[in-house]
């Protein structure tokens, strides 16, 4: 079988080389000398990333909304924290998500919010749905309908799970970034993405499956 | 190979993260296991579903909200 090759399909630039700059970088020292405007560009690069993070996290509209807003707030108060050393997106995104689980904590008057909720603990990943699916699935649906149909389903996953599929696998960080930004080992990264991709999978099926002949 | 063990590497095979062996390994499995074939394809199209799909708008409004915020941080001192 060959394997096809992914689409394109990342909304993340890819980081320079060793020795080259981070585009980022430089917007940063420009802040940092004082040019508000450098600031507008970079939020104008990531504020859907940290705003898709927030209501993944949040699932709210309202928090998300304070969210992103605190998250760039923050981050502005604390570039001189900044090490040029990381990216600047994934010290962004740890502002974000640790926004997002304050504000989840906020909502829930003080109780304790971490990414280990939900998780379950038994280690059985082996799928039971065997169904396969329509080819383009997504085309039996309007943009709409497939949007709600996305986000009921990532919904549903426990908290941890979805944290990290959406760092991983939407947002584009490295296995080693999202470890870093949730204060999870590697290998928890790794068993958590693999049991959110199959969950999420298994939940898609029930919309995707390859239609038997002549059922609707 | 048995389909624990294609499913334990199964997303080294999705981010494309295995070596020339492995990848003829787990090739070799597919061939004749429709299960792990399904599987593979289906979670392969999960996630390209959620990266080429917008499910949460940026609000209308927002991004000037948040300028305003930054430039009246900003007068404070910046």
């Amino acid at each position: 079988m060959e394997f096809p090759q992914p689409k394109a399909m990342a909304t993340i630039q890819p980081i320079a080389g060793e020795n080259e700059q981070h585009p980022d970088v430089a917007l940063v020292e420009r802040v940092r000398n004082g040019d508000v405007s450098a600031y507008d560009t970079l939020v104008r690069k990531y504020e859907r990333q940290v705003f898709r993070i927030a209501q993944h996290i949040t699932q709210n509209r309202e928090d998300a909304e304070d969210v992103m807003q605190d998250a760039f707030l923050k981050a502005y108060e604390k570039l001189d924290q900044f090490q040029g050393n990381s990216k600047f997106y994934t010290w962004l995104v740890r502002i974000a998500v640790n926004e997002s689980l304050m504000r989840l904590r906020k909502r829930r008057t003080g109780k304790m919010v971490s990414i280990d909720e939900d998780v379950e603990t038994d280690e059985g990943n082996v799928p039971r749905d065997l169904a396969d699916w329509a080819p383009d699935p997504e085309q039996n649906y309007t943009q709409a309908e497939l949007a709600e149909i996305l986000r009921k389903t990532i919904q549903g996953l426990p908290q941890g799970f979805r944290i990290v599929f959406v760092l991983r696998d939407v947002e584009g960080l490295s296995t080693e970034e999202t470890a870093e930004t949730l204060g999870l080992s590697v290998p928890a990264v790794k068993s958590r993405l693999l049991r959110a991709r199959l969950q999420l999978r298994e939940r898609l099926s029930r919309y995707f499956r390859r239609k038997k002949g002549g059922e609707k | 190979m048995t389909c624990s063990e294609f499913l334990a590497l199964l997303d080294d095979l999705i981010d494309d993260s295995v070596s020339t062996d492995t990848r003829t390994e787990l090739e070799k499995h597919l061939k004749g296991c429709e299960h792990c074939e399904v599987t593979f394809n289906t979670t392969r199209k999960t996630i390209e579903i959620y990266r080429s799909h917008e499910i949460y708008e940026l609000p209308a409004g927002l991004r000037e909200r948040l300028h305003s915020a930054i430039m009246a941080r900003c007068k404070k001192g910046c």
